[in-house]
């Protein structure tokens, strides 16, 4: 370690600048700046008025000024979308397991399932509130409808594509079907849960902030629509650019959870 | 009453009434400590041979006796092992070789208390087919033959008097596949195991065994029966022997007999 640090600051300048950058490690930063850059520029050229699309830099003032709103907005959603996530990974690993247990469970409620994904949630929002009243609870259960489904389908694929020979070779052991689940289903199937976290975390923040959109007091999507109301373009665009930085972190905070649990996945031919 | 296992006149059909008969009026006797292989054109009735002697599949008609207790349900007195190895890539190659006895009524009890005695048995193993030191490596880790060789310690860890092979070696290259023939030998010879291979192979089929069935084409029956003659411990160099040859080469003649005939 000391031999690399002198090697280092022996020679501080053999590599050009150039060569030292990792770019690959930079690449989201250089892009996401160019991707702003590339906005910046069209509203200036394109003689854009802020009400159509605001520049970047207009939206940046706009998060400094409704610093307060935004933040609490911004913690609400994030509390919706992560309790309506939370609860559709307690419910997406139990109906997946159940479901993933039997053929005649899988292909009873296969097409149930189906069916109640077809659905687009944001229809469901009205009777929400009609059950429950606007504001948090229907934000909640509208991310917990909506990202639960990949879970169960993937937590039930991991279970259900067992190979044939693995578990003959238990089964001529005397395995139960519980052995059988314990020892491989669900070690097998917890790579593609924790790959399904990434998608699920996705769709939740779409759950949360349509009913916050429709039904709420609180929340990023009401912030967003009370602004557009009010033709406030610029905080319309601040909300999503929360949004976007919310989804981003949660993304890959699921990216790292899953590289640490299932590491071995990856490196085995079950990686796919 | 010598025989390990014994079928008498079985019929096997899959998928109901009018589905597929596998195997039909199928008789076969392998006695303890033999060494038998089963062979036949494809797709008539082997692995279905071997899911009824594991009791895996209860049969329509006739019976199937193992140690002396017709089968009912799994019997756990098997090893089993199949060209695809199985094994569980989040365990280490020890942790899968352990995996029966973690399933095995007799031994899932005494699993946590004598830990170190099985650990022991299993290094054994690994060291007796050549995997010796390899045991914490996980399954991605080895190569399709070593693989192979750890699903054979796997069949073997909870000691069954019976090792139903089949075709455990299909998908390796020539020289594992020999190197791999001479493992097992051994470990019969060692241990003895009354061991069944269903193999595609004539050679290995001549080469390991000390009895031989033909299969008919499905449904598949034992149409005919050999006492392989050759002197154990036998040398990789039988295999050039006009004898040997003489032998593979009348088994490949019944083979294709059977397959014009389906
Ligand atoms: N689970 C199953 N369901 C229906 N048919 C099967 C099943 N398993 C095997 N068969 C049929 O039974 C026949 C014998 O199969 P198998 O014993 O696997 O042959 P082999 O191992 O000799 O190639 C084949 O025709 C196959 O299609
Ligand atoms: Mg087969």
């Amino acid at each position: 370690m000391t031999m690399a640090m002198q090697n280092r600051a022996a020679k501080p300048s053999t590599k050009p600048l150039m060569q030292r950058i990792n770019w690959v490690r930079a690449a989201p930063f250089l892009y996401t700046l160019g991707l702003f850059v590339i906005w910046e520029l069209s509203v200036i050229v394109f003689a854009l008025p802020q009400t159509l699309l605001p520049a970047p830099t207009r939206v940046f003032e706009a998060i400094v000024q409704y610093w307060s709103p935004i933040w609490k907005n911004s913690l609400q959603t994030l509390y919706t979308t992560t309790l309506g996530f939370l609860i559709a990974v307690v419910a997406g690993l139990g109906i997946g397991l159940f479901i993933g247990w039997s053929k005649t469970i899988y292909a009873g409620l296969y097409p149930l399932m189906i069916g109640f994904n077809a659905i687009p949630k944001v229809a469901l929002v009205p009777i929400l509130v009609i059950w429950f009243g606007i504001g948090t609870v229907p934000a909640v259960l509208t991310a917990f409808l909506i990202s639960f489904f990949p879970i169960v389908v993937n937590v039930a694929t991991g279970l259900a594509t067992i190979e044939p020979e693995t578990e003959d070779v238990l089964r001529a052991l005397g395995a139960r079907k519980i052995d059988i689940m314990l020892k491989v289903g669900i070690p097998r199937s917890m790579p593609y849960f924790f790959g399904s976290l990434k998608i699920a975390i996705t769709l939740a923040f779409v759950g949360s902030v349509v009913s916050e959109t429709v039904a709420s007091n609180y929340g990023l999507g009401n912030m967003m629509s009370s602004a557009q109301s009010q033709f406030n373009v610029p905080l319309v665009f601040a909300g999503l650019l929360m949004l976007a930085i919310e989804g981003i972190a949660m993304y890959a905070l699921m990216a790292f959870i899953e590289k640490r649990m299932t590491g071995w996945a990856h490196r085995s031919t079950m990686a796919n | 009453m010598s025989h390990l296992v014994s079928i008498d006149n079985v019929d096997m059909r899959y998928g109901g009434a009018d589905g597929t008969l596998a195997v039909s009026g199928l008789t076969m006797r392998v006695d303890k400590g033999e060494f038998a292989a089963v062979v036949g054109p494809s797709g008539c009735g082997k692995s279905t041979l071997m899911k009824l002697v594991t009791g895996l599949h209860i049969p329509q008609a006739g019976v199937v006796i193992v140690a002396g207790q017709q089968v009912t349900k799994p019997v756990s007195i098997v090893g089993m092992a199949f060209q695809n190895p199985t094994m569980l890539p989040w365990r280490t190659t020890l942790e899968n070789i352990l995996l029966p006895l973690e399933i095995v009524e007799r031994h899932r009890h005494r699993l946590r208390a004598n830990k170190k005695e099985y650990i022991e048995k299993a290094e054994n193993l690994l060291e007796i087919v050549g995997l010796k030191g390899v045991g914490s490596k996980f399954p991605w880790q080895l190569s399709g033959g070593m693989q192979q060789r750890a699903n054979l310690c796997r069949a073997l860890i909870h000691e069954p008097e019976l090792l139903m092979l089949d075709e455990p070696f299909g998908a390796l290259d020539a020289f594992t596949r020999e190197e791999l023939w001479c493992v097992i030998r051994d470990l019969h010879a060692a241990q003895g195991v009354t061991i069944v291979l269903v193999t595609h192979d004539l050679r290995e089929a001549v080469f390991l065994a000390d009895r031989i069935f033909v299969m008919s084409a499905r449904p598949g029956k034992v149409v005919k029966e050999h006492t392989v003659p050759f002197e154990r411990p036998r040398d990789l160099e039988l295999m050039y022997e006009t004898a040997f040859n003489d032998m593979v080469h009348v088994l490949h003649g019944e083979i294709a007999k059977a397959r014009v005939v389906a």
